[in-house]
C-alpha cells in the first residue's frame, strides 16, 4: 500500500558494483519481481529497498517520502527471507507475534492477527510447535504468515521458494499469488527462476550486472524481449537464435541460404540502423518444423527428439546453429532426418549483433 | 577390482592405525587420572602401599576431608573460585563483542587482527614473569584476587573471542535481519534473537574460562604471596606433604575441569570446525 520510487540508486562492495544507478517506479499495489541470474544486483537491490543495505547514491522513495536515510526498523516494509528466517527459540504463535508485540499491540489484536494469518496460509494447528518440529514447507509457510501479520505497506520477499521441493514450490507458487493479489500490498519479489518470474509478476525486472535490461509485463518481456541477454534467460527452452544477414533495401533476410521475409516495420527499423549482419530471436514454439521443403523454410537436421506429452521437443541443427523447436506428437521423427523449419515471421525479433539490444 | 581391494585394505590399516593411537592417548592420559581418584579415596595405609593396588579395595572419604582441613586450603579454594568467576566475567564482557563482530562484519585487517588474538598466547608468561610483577607491583595489585583475575583474563580472552565468534556465525544473520525488518533495532535484535541462541554456547564459553583459570598455576603462583588460588598452594605444599595429601590435592583440583570439560566439549569442537551430533 506504498509506492516506491527508485533514483540512480547505486551500491558497490568495494571494487564491485552490484547495483548500478538503477531507477524504477513501482505502482501502489503492484507485484514485481526482480529477475537475473546470481550474481546480478537483485537482492542487493531489495536489500537496499529494505534498508538492510546503505546506499552509495541514489534515494529511495516511499509514497514520494524519502526514505533513503530511515534505519530498517522506521520503514513500512517486511521481508521473507531466502533462509526463512523463522526464531528457532520461538513457537509459531510467536514467531508471527513477533512484529506485532514490537509493535506493542494489545494482547488480543496480536491474538487476532496471528490467527488470520496463519489461518490464510493454512497453519492454524501449528501455532503451539516450534520451528524444529516443522518440515520445510510448513517453515516457509511460517515465514510468509509472519511477514503478512505485520502489515506492512510493502513486501519483500528474497527467493522465498528456491528452498522448496519441486512440487511444493508450484503449490506454494499459486497460493502466493492468490494471497497477494488479495491483499493488495506493493510487493518487491526476487527469483532467478524466470517461470516464477512470469508466473507471479504484475511486472518483471530483469536485472544483469547490476542494471536493468527490461521492466514490462510477463507477456512482453516474453514475447518481446529487449535484449538478447533477456530472450535467453526467460523461457523454456530459451529463445533461438541465428544469424540474420540483412538483404540490399532491407526488405528481407538471409538466413542459412534461405531468405525470409520481414515484417515493414521491422525493414523500416532496419533501414535506420546501418547493421549488415543480426540475431534473428525466435521462440521453438514459433518454429514450425515440417517434413517436406516449401517457400521461405530452413533444412536442419534432427539432433534430439524429447516427448514432453504435450508436445515433443527436438534439437535440430541449423547450419552451425543448435535450435530448439516445438514439434506435435503426432509428428515422427528419426535423429538425423532431413526436416525444414517454417518460421513464424510475426514473432520474429530482431537484436543488434553487437549490443544485443532489440531492433524495432 | 584388484587395485580397489588393495585400497580398501590400506584404509582398514589406516583406521586401526589411528584408533590404536587415540587409544594409546587416551591411556596416557587417563591411567593416571584413574590412579589419583582411587588412591585419592583410598585410606592412607592404602597409599602408601607398594605396589600401590589398581582396583579400590576399601573407598573412603577420609583422605579427602583430611585434605579439605588442612590450615589453609579451604581459604585458597574461595580464593580460586572467585578468581575464577571475575575473569568468566571479564572475559565474556570484554570476549563476546568482540567475537561478534568477527562473526557479523567485515572490516579492515579482520585478518590480522584475528591472528594477533591468537599471537598474544605466544608468549609464555614464564617471559613474561618478571616485567609482570613489577608492574603489578607498581600499579598495587599484586598478591590481589582481581590481580590475578585480570591476568587470567588475559590469558583466556583469545580462546573466548575465537569459540564466541564460531557460537555467532552458527546463528545466522538473517534472523537478527529478520528481527530488525520487524521493528527491531541492531541492539534488540541482538538481545531477542542472536543472544538467546548463542546463550548455551556463552555458557560453555564461561565455563571453560572458569576451568582455563581454576587450573593456572604460574601466574598465580607468582603473583601472589598469601592470597594464593589453590594450584598456586599445592605447587608450594605438594612437595613436602604425605603421599595421601597430594592425590587428594590433585583429585580435588581435578574435578571440576573433568565434570565441566565434558559438558561442553561440543562447543570446544566447534572452534576446530568439527560437529558432534
Amino acid at each position: 500500500m506504498a509506492e516506491i520510487r527508485i533514483e540512480n540508486v547505486r551500491k558497490e562492495f568495494g571494487k564491485v558494483i552490484a547495483v548500478k544507478d538503477v531507477n524504477l517506479e513501482i505502482p501502489d499495489g503492484e507485484y514485481i519481481v526482480l529477475l537475473g541470474p546470481s550474481g546480478c544486483g537483485k537482492t542487493t537491490l531489495l536489500r537496499c529497498i529494505a534498508g538492510l543495505e546503505q546506499v552509495d547514491a541514489g534515494r529511495v522513495f516511499f509514497d514520494g517520502k524519502d526514505i533513503t536515510d530511515l534505519p530498517v526498523r522506521r520503514r513500512p516494509i517486511s521481508m521473507v527471507f531466502q533462509s526463512y528466517a523463522v526464531f528457532p527459540h520461538m513457537k509459531v504463535f510467536d514467531n508471527i507475534a513477533f512484529g506485532l508485540r514490537m509493535q506493542r499491540k494489545p494482547s488480543d489484536e496480536v491474538k487476532k492477527r496471528v490467527q488470520s494469518s496463519s489461518e490464510m496460509l493454512h497453519i492454524e494447528d501449528l501455532l503451539d510447535r516450534y520451528p524444529a518440529q516443522l518440515s520445510g514447507g510448513q517453515r516457509q509457510r511460517v515465514a510468509v504468515a509472519r511477514a503478512i501479520a505485520y502489515d506492512a505497506e510493502v513486501l519483500l520477499m528474497d527467493e522465498p521458494l528456491s528452498n522448496l521441493d519441486a512440487l511444493l514450490r508450484l503449490e506454494m507458487r499459486a497460493e502466493l499469488k492468490r494471497l497477494l493479489n488479495n491483499l493488495g500490498t506493493t510487493v518487491v519479489y526476487v527469483t532467478h527462476d524466470q517461470v516464477e518470474a512470469l508466473s507471479l509478476g504484475n511486472r518483471i525486472a530483469v536485472m544483469r550486472q547490476g542494471e536493468f535490461l527490461q521492466v514490462d509485463t510477463p507477456i512482453r518481456v516474453y514475447d518481446f524481449p529487449a535484449a538478447h541477454f533477456v530472450g535467453s534467460f526467460i523461457g523454456n527452452p530459451p529463445m533461438n537464435f541465428l544469424a540474420a544477414q540483412v538483404v540490399e533495401n532491407a526488405t528481407a533476410l538471409l538466413v542459412e541460404g534461405a531468405t525470409l521475409p520481414i515484417k515493414p516495420d521491422l525493414s523500416a527499423a532496419l533501414k535506420q540502423g546501418e547493421q549488415k549482419v543480426v540475431w534473428l530471436g525466435i521462440r521453438s514454439e514459433n518454429i514450425e518444423p515440417q517434413s517436406f521443403a516449401s517457400n521461405d523454410v530452413l533444412p536442419a537436421r534432427v539432433i534430439v527428439v524429447e516427448p514432453l506429452g504435450s508436445h515433443n521437443l527436438i534439437t535440430v541443427r541449423l547450419g552451425e546453429t543448435v535450435v530448439k523447436v516445438n514439434a506435435h506428437p503426432d509428428l515422427e521423427l528419426q535423429m538425423e532426418q532431413e526436416i525444414w523449419l517454417k518460421l513464424n515471421i510475426s514473432k520474429v525479433r530482431l537484436m543488434d549483433k553487437e549490443s544485443g539490444n532489440a531492433i524495432g | 577390482m584388484q587395485s580397489r581391494r588393495v585400497l580398501s585394505i590400506s584404509r582398514v590399516l589406516n583406521r586401526l592405525m589411528l584408533y590404536l593411537a587415540a587409544i594409546f592417548i587416551a591411556l596416557y592420559i587417563l591411567i593416571p587420572i584413574y590412579l589419583i581418584a582411587v588412591l585419592a579415596l583410598s585410606p592412607r595405609e592404602v597409599i602408601s602401599q607398594y605396589p600401590k593396588p589398581f582396583i579400590p579395595q576399601d573407598l573412603t572419604l577420609d583422605t579427602m576431608r583430611f585434605f579439605l582441613n588442612s590450615y589453609g586450603i579451604l581459604d585458597s579454594v574461595k580464593n580460586s573460585i572467585l578468581v575464577a568467576m571475575i575473569t568468566l566475567l571479564i572475559a565474556l564482557i570484554i570476549g563476546a563483542p568482540a567475537g561478534y563482530a568477527l562473526a557479523r562484519y567485515i572490516f579492515p585487517a579482520k585478518d590480522t587482527y584475528r591472528l594477533m588474538v591468537l599471537t598474544t598466547r605466544a608468549f609464555p608468561v614464564v617471559i613474561l614473569s618478571i616485567p609482570l610483577i613489577t608492574t603489578y607491583i607498581r600499579w598495587g595489585i599484586d598478591d590481589t584476587v582481581s590481580g590475578v583475575a585480570f591476568m587470567h583474563t588475559a590469558m583466556a580472552l583469545p580462546t573466548t573471542i575465537l569459540v564466541t565468534s564460531s557460537i555467532f556465525i552458527a546463528v545466522s544473520k538473517d534472523l537478527e535481519e529478520a528481527a530488525m525488518t520487524m521493528g527491531c533495532s541492531r541492539f534488540e535484535a541482538f538481545r531477542r534473537v542472536a543472544l538467546p541462541l548463542a546463550l548455551p554456547g556463552l555458557a560453555a564459553s564461561a565455563i571453560f574460562t572458569f576451568v582455563l583459570s581454576w587450573n593456572e598455576v604460574f601466574a598465580a603462583a607468582i603473583l601472589t604471596v598469601r592470597n594464593q588460588t589453590l594450584p598456586a598452594r599445592l605447587i608450594v605444599q605438594l612437595n613436602q606433604s604425605p603421599l595421601h595429601f597430594r592425590f587428594a590435592g590433585g583429585f580435588f583440583i581435578l574435578i571440576p575441569a573433568i565434570i565441566f570439560m565434558f559438558f561442553v566439549r561440543r562447543y570446544l569442537f566447534s572452534l576446530w570446525g568439527i560437529k558432534l551430533k
